[in-house]
C-alpha cells in the first residue's frame, strides 16, 4: 500500500434544496482494497457516488484521486482518469445485443488508450475485445447470451454487463452501487468470486451493498452512513459491534424485511 | 373472461425468408438476395425514373422540391431518433445554407456546383457553432433555440437591410443543365440516405444512439456527450444547409422566405407520415406530402386544412408511419390464434 490513499474524500457536504444528503463526510480508500459502504435507504450512499464521480456538484468539501483534486471536473473526465461507477438503476441500451453494449464504452478515449481491461495499450477490434471481456465476466462465449438483446437478459447478466462497462475502460477504481441487489442468493454467490478476482487484478473497489453477509466476505473495511453522516468506519467486526449501527441499520433492515413481505 | 366465447389474438411471425436473409445466409440463393435488394432497388429505381415519367417542367421542379424537403426530413429524423435531439431547425439550416451559397455565387462568382457543397459544409459549421451553447442542456432547449434562430435572423436581415434586405439576393445562377440539377439532387439524396443508414450502424453511430438512450451511462464511460452531439448536429445541419443551397439555386433567388417555418414543420410531418427512425420513411413521407401540398396550392390557405386533416388521420390511425407498417408487412405475416 502506498502512502497517499488512492481516493480521499474530505469534508464533503451535499445539500439538495433544504435536504442535507451528505453532512461533512470524510474517508479514504487505499489502493487495492475493497471498502464497503452500508446504510439504510436514503442515507446518502448513491449521493456519495455521484459526488465522487462528478454527477452532482458537492456543496462543500473536496475529493482527491491520487492526490489530485477531482471535484468540479465533469463526469467523463473523472471516468477518463480511471474512476468508474455502476448505476443502481441500470439502463443498458436495450435495443442492442450485450456485446454491442460494450462496444460503446470501448469507443471512449481511455479504452482506446489502454486497450480495454486486458489490453496492452492498443485496442483491437471492438467486437472481439467486447466478447473477451464479457467472457471473463461470466457470459459464456460460445452460447447465444452475448448476442441476445439486453431486454431479454435476466438481471444477473445485466449487473455483470454494468461491471463490464467499467472494465472496458481498464479502471483503477470501481464504485459499485448495489450490484448485488435484485439478485438471487445463487447469483450473488457466483458474483463474489468475480469481485475477488477484480481485487486480485489490482482494481480498487468501493461496494455499496445491503447484503451484509456477502459484503463482509469481500470488504476489507466497512463504513456506515446514516442520515448523510458517517457513523463509524472499521473492520466488519468493529462496525457490527457498534451500538449506534445496530440501532440505525438493523432497525431499518427489519423495516425493510417487513416491507418486502407486505 | 366470458364463458362460451372463443378468445382470439393476432400474432405476428417473421417470414422464413426474413430469418434466412439475416447475416451471411442471404448469399445462398438469388431468391434471398432479391428479397434483400428489392426494396432498395425499388426506391433507387423509382427515384431515378421519376423525372422521366412526370409531365412537363413544372413537375420536374416539384421533384426537386421533394428532394429538398426529403433532405430536411432526413436531417430531422437522424437527430431526433438517433441522437435524441428534437430539432425545429429546418428553416434555420435552409436559410443559412441558402444565403451562404447566394453570397458565394453572386459575390465571388463561384459556380453553383462548387458553391453548393461549400455552403453545405460551412453552413454546417456555422449552425453547429450557433447551437453549441444549448447542446449540454437537456430538455426542450434545443428545440426552442433551433426555432428561434430563423425568426431572429430574418428580423435582423429585415431591420438592418443587409443581404438584400426584404428584396433578397437576386441574380443567382441556376445549375447549368436541367438534367444535372434533377439527377444531381436525386443522387445526393440517395447518397445521404444510404450514408446515414450506414453511419447509424457504425460504432460512432452506436455511441450516438447510446447518447439518446442513456446519456448518463455514456458520460460514466468517459465520453464527452457534447462532442458527439456537436458532431451529429454538424452532420444534420450540413444536410439541411445542402437542402437550402439547392433550393436557392433552383429558384435563383435567396430571401427572407428561406427562413420560413414551412421548412421546419413539413419535414416533421413527413417523418410522422413516413415513420420516424427509419430514415427511408421520411423520404417517402416527402414524396407523398410535397406533391399533395403542390396540388392543393390552388386552394390557397385552405390547403393547410387538408394538410392538417391528412396529418391528423395519420397520427390517429397509423401512428407508426408508413415505413414501419410496410416493413412489418414485408418481413412478417400475421395470423389469428386461439388463447
Ligand atoms: N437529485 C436529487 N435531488 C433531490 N434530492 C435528492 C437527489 N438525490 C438524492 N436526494 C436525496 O438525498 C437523500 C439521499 O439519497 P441517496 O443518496 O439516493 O440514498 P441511498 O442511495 O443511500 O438510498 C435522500 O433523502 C434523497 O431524497
Ligand atoms: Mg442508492
Amino acid at each position: 500500500m502506498t502512502d497517499t490513499p488512492l481516493l480521499q474524500v474530505t469534508n464533503v457536504t451535499k445539500t439538495f434544496g433544504g435536504i442535507i444528503a451528505l453532512n461533512n463526510v470524510s474517508f479514504d480508500v487505499n489502493k487495492g482494497e475493497i471498502l464497503g459502504i452500508i446504510g439504510p435507504n436514503g442515507s446518502g450512499k448513491t449521493t456519495v457516488v455521484n459526488c465522487i464521480t462528478g454527477f452532482v456538484k458537492v456543496s462543500s468539501g473536496r475529493v482527491l484521486f491520487r492526490g489530485e483534486t477531482i471535484t468540479g471536473k465533469p463526469p467523463h473526465k473523472i471516468a477518463d482518469m480511471g474512476v468508474l461507477r455502476t448505476f443502481q438503476i441500470m439502463r443498458p441500451y436495450f435495443s442492442l445485443p450485450a456485446y454491442k453494449n460494450l462496444v460503446i464504452p470501448l469507443c471512449s478515449p481511455r479504452a482506446r488508450r489502454t486497450g480495454g481491461w486486458r489490453g496492452g495499450g492498443k485496442l483491437g477490434d471492438r467486437n472481439t475485445v467486447s466478447i473477451d471481456i464479457l467472457e471473463e465476466i461470466g457470459f459464456e462465449r460460445d452460447s447465444y447470451v452475448p448476442y441476445k438483446t439486453t431486454n431479454t437478459l435476466p438481471t444477473g447478466y445485466l449487473k455483470r454487463l454494468e461491471l463490464a462497462r467499467c472494465l472496458a475502460l481498464k479502471p483503477e477504481l470501481i464504485i459499485c452501487d448495489e450490484v448485488f441487489s435484485g439478485l438471487s442468493m445463487s447469483e450473488i454467490a457466483s458474483m463474489v468470486p468475480l469481485i475477488e478476482r477484480l481485487q486480485m487484478d489490482g482494481i480498487t473497489l468501493i461496494m455499496i451493498e445491503h447484503r451484509l453477509r456477502e459484503l463482509f466476505q469481500v470488504a476489507n473495511r466497512v463504513m456506515v452512513l446514516n442520515f448523510g453522516e458517517k457513523l463509524v468506519e472499521g473492520s466488519a467486526r468493529e462496525v457490527m459491534a457498534d451500538e449506534r449501527v445496530r440501532e440505525a441499520y438493523f432497525g431499518s433492515e427489519v423495516v425493510e424485511e417487513v416491507m418486502k413481505h407486505a | 373472461m366470458k364463458i362460451g366465447t372463443q378468445q382470439r389474438r393476432q400474432e405476428r411471425i417473421d417470414r422464413g425468408i426474413k430469418v434466412r436473409t439475416d447475416g451471411l445466409y442471404a448469399l445462398m440463393s438469388w431468391r434471398e438476395l432479391a428479397y434483400l435488394i428489392a426494396p432498395r432497388l425499388l426506391l433507387i429505381g423509382g427515384l431515378l425514373l421519376l423525372p422521366l415519367v412526370v409531365p412537363g417542367m413544372y413537375w420536374l421542379r416539384v421533384i426537386s422540391i421533394v428532394c429538398i424537403y426529403a433532405l430536411l426530413a432526413l436531417s430531422f429524423d437522424f437527430l431526433a431518433h438517433y441522437v435524441g435531439l428534437v430539432s425545429l431547425g429546418g428553416a434555420f439550416f435552409v436559410g443559412v445554407g441558402g444565403y451562404l451559397t447566394a453570397l458565394l455565387n453572386t459575390g465571388m462568382g463561384i459556380s453553383p456546383l462548387v458553391a453548393i457543397p461549400v455552403a453545405a459544409i460551412f453552413g454546417g459549421v456555422i449552425c453547429t457553432i450557433l447551437l453549441l451553447p444549448c447542446l449540454p442542456l437537456r430538455g426542450v432547449y434545443f428545440a426552442i433555440v433551433t426555432l428561434m434562430y430563423p425568426l431572429f435572423l430574418a428580423r435582423v436581415i429585415e431591420a438592418l437591410n443587409i443581404l438584400g434586405g426584404t428584396d433578397g439576393i437576386m441574380g443567382i445562377d441556376g445549375v447549368p443543365y436541367v438534367w444535372l440539377e434533377q439527377y444531381g439532387i436525386i443522387a445526393m439524396l440517395l447518397l445521404i440516405l444510404f450514408g446515414l443508414r450506414r453511419l447509424v450502424n457504425t460504432d460512432l453511430g452506436l455511441v450516438m444512439r447510446a447518447v439518446k438512450d442513456n446519456d448518463q451511462a455514456v458520460r460514466a464511460s468517459g465520453m464527452n456527450i457534447t462532442h458527439y452531439k456537436a458532431l451529429a448536429v454538424f452532420i444534420a445541419s450540413s444536410v439541411g444547409c445542402l437542402a437550402g443551397a439547392c433550393l436557392v439555386h433552383t429558384y435563383m433567388w435567396a430571401g427572407i422566405s428561406t427562413f420560413a417555418l414551412d421548412f421546419s414543420v413539413l419535414p416533421i410531418a413527413a417523418t410522422v407520415i413516413g415513420g420516424g427512425g427509419t430514415l427511408v420513411g421520411p423520404v417517402l413521407g416527402c414524396l407523398i406530402l410535397v406533391p399533395i401540398s403542390e396540388l392543393l396550392r390552388d386552394f390557397g390557405t385552405l390547403r393547410i386544412v387538408f394538410y392538417s386533416l391528412i396529418l391528423l388521420g395519420f397520427i390517429v390511425f397509423r401512428s407508426d408511419g408508413l415505413m414501419i407498417y410496410g416493413q412489418r408487412k414485408y418481413h412478417q405475416f400475421e395470423r389469428w390464434t386461439d388463447i
